[in-house]
């Protein structure tokens, strides 16, 4: 009876741990992708002597190959895998979405697999941040006049 | 302190984004469109901007990074040709991002093969 109280209890708090177990791992993964983006645009800003809004283009570039490279090589998955929003809140997911569905669907040919399926996942993110820019600009247009 | 406050800052946004996946039925899908469209809706009253001021780096990389910066281009041509800038200037910024994540993608899928 004891035992079976405990099992109880156990199955209770069971994924509730994982829950916050995930929690914690995202916000660590998740921060030190952001301090890596903060670091690569100090290190462009200053190696480069160009301004930090063309050094976070180069943060951004780069993030976005390491993300599709490392996809390619196939051990990205796992990362994301692990990390789930870590890594696909920032700008990394993105990349991954489109590589991973341009490898998967390459097979299918150039056109109907790879043109076609290439937007599958990051097509939503373009869609609706679109959509959205194009509402809320309108209305901050209208409202205050452009900038 | 630049450094804590982009670590802090990217590591909440995606705490957030993942507690929001383990509670709900929602998926990574929904979760990123979400974000993006809370980027463009903080940015219409300039809050990303002052957000990305006192945090820099670890602002730009999440996902809302990608809302704040479509509606960025889109009012900065919005001032210099009227309603049809929203038009002309919405991807701008994010080309970069997109054009580079096109290319690559190419590339690679030429190149690799799945691993399973």
């Amino acid at each position: 009876m004891e035992k079976k109280e405990y099992k109880k209890i156990v199955d209770r708090h069971k994924p509730t741990e994982t829950r916050v177990q995930n929690a914690i791992i995202s916000f660590l993964v998740g921060g030190l992708v952001g301090l890596i983006g903060q670091g690569l645009i100090d290190f462009y800003a200053n190696w480069l002597e160009i301004s930090t809004k063309d050094a976070s283009t180069f943060m951004i570039v780069t993030l976005v190959f390491v993300a599709s490279l490392f996809t390619a090589l196939g051990f990205f998955d796992k990362w994301v895998t692990f990390a789930r929003c870590g890594l696909i809140i920032p700008i990394t997911g993105f990349a991954h979405s489109m590589t991973s569905a341009g490898i998967e669907y390459r097979k299918e040919g150039p056109i109907y697999g790879l043109g076609m399926n290439i937007f599958k996942l990051a097509g939503s993110v373009i869609l609706y941040g679109i959509v959205a820019a194009w509402i809320f600009g309108t209305i901050r247009y209208l409202l205050l006049g452009g900038i | 302190m630049i450094y804590v406050y982009s670590f802090l800052f990217c590591g909440i946004v995606s705490m957030i984004g993942q507690i929001i996946l383990d509670n709900t039925k929602l998926t990574a899908g929904h979760i990123t469109s979400l974000f993006v469209i809370i980027g463009a809706a903080l940015d219409t009253f300039s809050i990303y901007d002052k957000i990305i001021m006192y945090v820099g780096g670890g602002a730009l990389v999440p996902i809302t990074s990608f809302g704040h910066s479509l509606i960025h281009g889109a009012l900065a041509k919005a001032s210099e040709y009227g309603i049809i800038g929203i038009l002309m200037g919405m991807f701008d910024l994010t080309a970069s991002g997109i054009t580079a994540a096109i290319i690559f993608t190419f590339v690679f899928s030429l190149f690799f093969r799945p691993k399973n």
